[in-house]
């Protein structure tokens, strides 16, 4: 290597220091606005949901354990703990109440289940509450629609609140129901050629699925009026091949994982992580 | 003769000399500061560069792209869409902008649907 070579190279090397590098990538946090304003709320109550679909998950309480968990450790509410209501029994009470006369629900200390208040079931029943339950199954979306009315009763909720310092109420409905399909796919085949060499083939092929639905809607309730602040749908499915044994429990927590970000992004800011290019 | 004009030009390059200072250096200056600043932190400081050199040299697309990303950190998603906006004018065939604003689009899109849920 000549003198010259060498100072042209330790040149070019200095010119690449001083100007090659024009970008940088760097790590940035998104902060995504909560829908809700909860700075008057310290406190949570996750009530309970109106549940419906499949018996194979109680997705009431599954519901309610969940959320209090993620508000728990990922919002600076304060979750109260306290009995899950048993709201299609309370829905149902209210819905039969209303068609003999026009009148409001139950006060929450009479409510079978709520808390602090003991247990009480209404004189004239006498049967024990699985029974009940199996009387008023919710199978579909229509079924629920009956008992919808319960989340705009504004003095059952202030009642409620009361008892917890008027916290933020969440509640809901949560339809969680098998589902089955059939028809063509793409699936991925790993073909190896006549060296060896691996590649992967898509194909379309016929193929019965099964798995869930999940349907949930979330109702925040300000417990200081009983009126409700904001609600929000969702839907999300799972299918998986009919040969394949998943449970059902194993299913809602999937589907619910999809929707927690959601539903935590109404209550405080969720911040999305990644990367950005800064260039010069 | 050939390493001493080398080494002119590296040093016109690494070190312009002030009479060559125009508002595309100065726009510079204050956007390799930004950069310094953000990558420690410090994003205000960095989107307030980032501002000062699109006044100085609106055609700059480079400090527009990072202003949107500025503006991107602080949840100003307005100005962030603009500020990209008019990076991508500036240069459109630029896959680094283009790469940016594909990944603060998703997240923009994501915000409005739930808005408007």
């Amino acid at each position: 290597m000549t003198a010259r070579s060498a100072a042209a190279i330790a040149s070019l090397a200095f010119l690449c220091a001083s100007g090659c590098t024009n970008f940088y990538e760097v790590p940035i946090e998104t902060p995504i606005q909560a829908k809700l304003d909860v700075s008057a709320f310290r406190r949570v109550l996750i009530a309970g949901f109106i549940s419906g679909g499949t018996d194979d998950v109680d997705a009431n309480l599954e519901t309610v354990r969940l959320l209090r968990s993620q508000l728990r450790s990922k919002t600076n509410l304060r979750v109260i703990e306290a009995e899950v209501l048993p709201l299609v029994e309370l829905a149902g009470e209210q819905a039969a109440k209303t068609a003999a006369e026009p009148a409001t629900l139950p006060a929450v200390g009479e409510i079978p289940g709520a808390q602090p208040a003991a247990p009480a079931t209404a004189p004239d029943d006498t049967r024990k509450p699985e029974d009940r339950k199996q009387e008023t199954p919710v199978r579909s979306k229509k079924d629920l629609e009956k008992f919808d009315r319960i989340f705009a009763d504004a003095a059952f909720w202030k009642k409620l609140g009361e008892e917890y310092e008027s916290p933020l109420i969440v509640t809901g409905t949560i339809m969680f129901t098998p589902h089955q399909t059939a028809g063509f796919v793409n699936v991925n085949r790993e073909v190896y050629d006549q060296l060896g060499r691996r590649q992967v083939m898509q194909s379309r092929v016929y193929q019965e699925r099964k798995g869930f639905i999940l349907e949930p809607k979330f109702v925040f309730i300000d417990a200081r009026t009983g009126a409700t602040r904001h609600s929000e749908s969702y839907r999300r499915e799972i299918l998986y091949p009919s040969a394949q044994s998943t449970p059902a429990l194993a299913s809602y927590f999937e589907l619910m994982d999809q929707l927690i970000p959601d539903f935590l992004g109404a209550l405080s800011t969720q911040k999305i992580r990644g990367t950005r290019i800064l260039l010069r | 003769m050939y390493f001493l004009a080398s080494v002119v030009l590296a040093a016109l390059l690494a070190f312009p000399l002030p009479a060559l200072a125009d508002a595309r250096s100065d726009a510079k200056a204050q956007v390799e500061f930004g950069i310094k600043v953000a990558q420690n932190g410090l994003w205000k400081e960095a989107t307030y560069r980032w501002e000062k050199a699109v006044q100085l040299d609106s055609t700059y697309a480079e400090a527009w792209n990072n202003l949107a990303i500025g503006y991107e950190h602080q949840g100003r998603f307005d100005d962030a869409e603009k500020a990209y906006q008019n990076a991508l004018k500036l240069d459109p065939k630029n896959v680094s902008i283009r790469q940016n604003y594909d990944l603060f689009k998703e997240i923009n899109d994501r915000t409005k649907r739930r808005r408007d849920r």
